[in-house]
């Protein structure tokens, strides 16, 4: 069990995050569960190229490695540029909440009444 | 908006005491992410968190001292400048490499020993170009949130 | 690894009271708590470069919130929620816990033992290769730069959106509400 444990725990929390955008009425609590669910897939990531024992993948003056001992630096790589990328979807969904503000006064979806399909 | 102002009503900013720790950290804060830029090659850090860093430093100096007075300093079209410049920047970078070997080619691989500040061949200057369009960007989207706002119904609840 | 189960479980928590706190400042104030004990975790997971650049990136996040949610009415009421949305939450958060009891012991490798079968060539050869002693930005910047080249087209088009959705009411709008005082 205790191999898979963080992975649970993962899921765990991004399913947290798909909760909360599933069901609450708040445009902040969709953008607060669409970022819960991305800290949880930056995380799984990371948690898949971690080695038990194994170092930072950085050489330290200069030395060869020995590359049996380091951590994948493969998913760190990919999690910078999602980090970033979370970044500027979460900067662009906060820019529609402040306008749909400005323009209903709420924040309610269910109260936005051209949203309606 | 004008971000709220704690001491006097016609003072933009913060109060005393932020605006002097503000003035004596900013540059420090700059430093720190332009060194991070920098040695992106040979400590953790790289272009991204550089320039993160960097657009906090100037967003710092916005919030402390208000829209107006940081506007002098570096201006939402100065902005879109440092960016567009990044962008470019990174592509010739880029574009540059394939006369010598592919898209991306590391053309100045062999200038240099590994472990000085001068290696790695094009890793340096994309991470220079990675800072400025990383940064500049994330200093536009704040600007445009938070200081420049000027639409109907803010404020109806108030 | 004790304390990586007790920040895991710290950032459940966290998750947890943001999603179901009524007070909007609280809710980011705690997913502010989520995304700190997320850079510890990457700390403690030997991943300094992603710890940096999380947690830097996780304040720029708060402070957008944390503007997002000043001077709105007060707080989120609860007269009925989306009842069909919780339930459905609920559904996938009870098939996703037991799809991953079932699935994880035999899909992935344990925790500990990266399979590293396509990621055994950079830490190899990327000292020779580039030139460069850390090997993440190597493999962000010379061995896959495509990848980067795609995140700042990302980027780019994020500032450019955010510029489109904030920009004033446009000329014909304003000539009408000039008109009709509405």
């Amino acid at each position: 069990m205790n191999a898979t444990l963080p992975y649970v725990l993962c899921m765990i929390l991004f399913c947290i995050g798909i909760y909360a955008m599933l069901a609450k009425r708040n445009i902040i609590k969709i953008i607060i569960g669409l970022s819960i669910a991305e800290y949880a897939v930056n995380l799984f990531l990371v948690l898949a190229a971690y080695r038990i024992g194994g170092t930072a993948p950085i050489f330290s003056d200069g030395r060869t490695p020995a590359p049996g001992s380091m951590v994948d630096p493969l998913p760190h790589a990919l999690v910078l540029t999602s980090i970033v990328i979370g970044l500027a979807t979460t900067a662009f969904m906060i820019a529609l909440a402040i306008r749909l503000y400005g323009k209903y006064g709420t924040f309610d979806i269910t109260r936005m009444r051209e949203l309606r399909g | 908006m004008q971000v709220r102002a704690m001491s006097k009503e016609h003072e933009p900013g913060m109060s005393l005491i932020v605006k002097t720790v503000t003035r004596l950290t900013i540059g420090l804060i700059f430093l720190y992410g332009i060194y991070i830029v920098l040695h992106g090659h040979l400590t953790p850090g790289g272009g991204f968190a550089g320039g993160v860093i960097v657009a906090l430093s100037f967003i710092n100096l916005t919030l402390a001292f208000g829209g107006s007075a940081s506007s002098k300093v570096f201006s939402l079209d100065a902005a879109h400048m440092v960016e567009a410049l990044g962008a470019i920047m990174f592509l010739a970078i880029a574009l540059l490499g394939l006369q010598w070997g592919g898209f991306f080619d590391n053309f100045l691989r062999s200038d240099g020993e590994p472990g000085m500040l001068v290696s790695a061949g094009i890793i340096p200057l994309a991470n220079i170009a990675i800072c400025m369009k990383v940064g500049a960007g994330i200093f536009a989207i704040f600007l445009t949130l938070i200081v420049i706002q000027k639409f109907e119904g803010e404020g109806r609840n108030r | 690894m004790v304390e990586l189960y007790v920040l895991l479980g710290l950032m459940i928590v966290g998750a947890v009271i943001a999603t179901e706190v009524k007070d909007l400042l609280s809710a980011v104030i705690a997913v502010g708590v989520v995304g700190l004990a997320l850079s510890i975790v990457f700390l403690l997971l030997m991943a300094p470069d992603v710890a940096i650049t999380q947690i830097v990136v996780e304040i720029a996040a708060v402070i957008l919130l944390i503007r997002a949610t000043l001077n709105t009415d007060i707080s989120a009421r609860s007269c009925t929620g989306r009842p069909f949305g919780a339930v459905m939450g609920l559904a996938f958060l009870g098939l996703g816990v037991l799809a991953a009891l079932v699935t994880f012991p035999q899909g992935l490798s344990p925790f500990g033992n990266p399979l590293m079968t396509v990621s055994a060539f950079y830490p190899v050869n990327s000292m020779a290769g580039t030139g460069a002693t850390n090997v993440v930005s190597a493999v962000i910047l010379d061995y896959r730069g495509y990848d980067t080249l795609g995140e700042a087209t990302v980027l780019f088009t994020a500032v450019v959106g955010v510029l489109t959705v904030m920009r004033a009411t446009g000329r014909k709008e304003s000539q009408d509400a000039g008109e009709s005082h509405e």
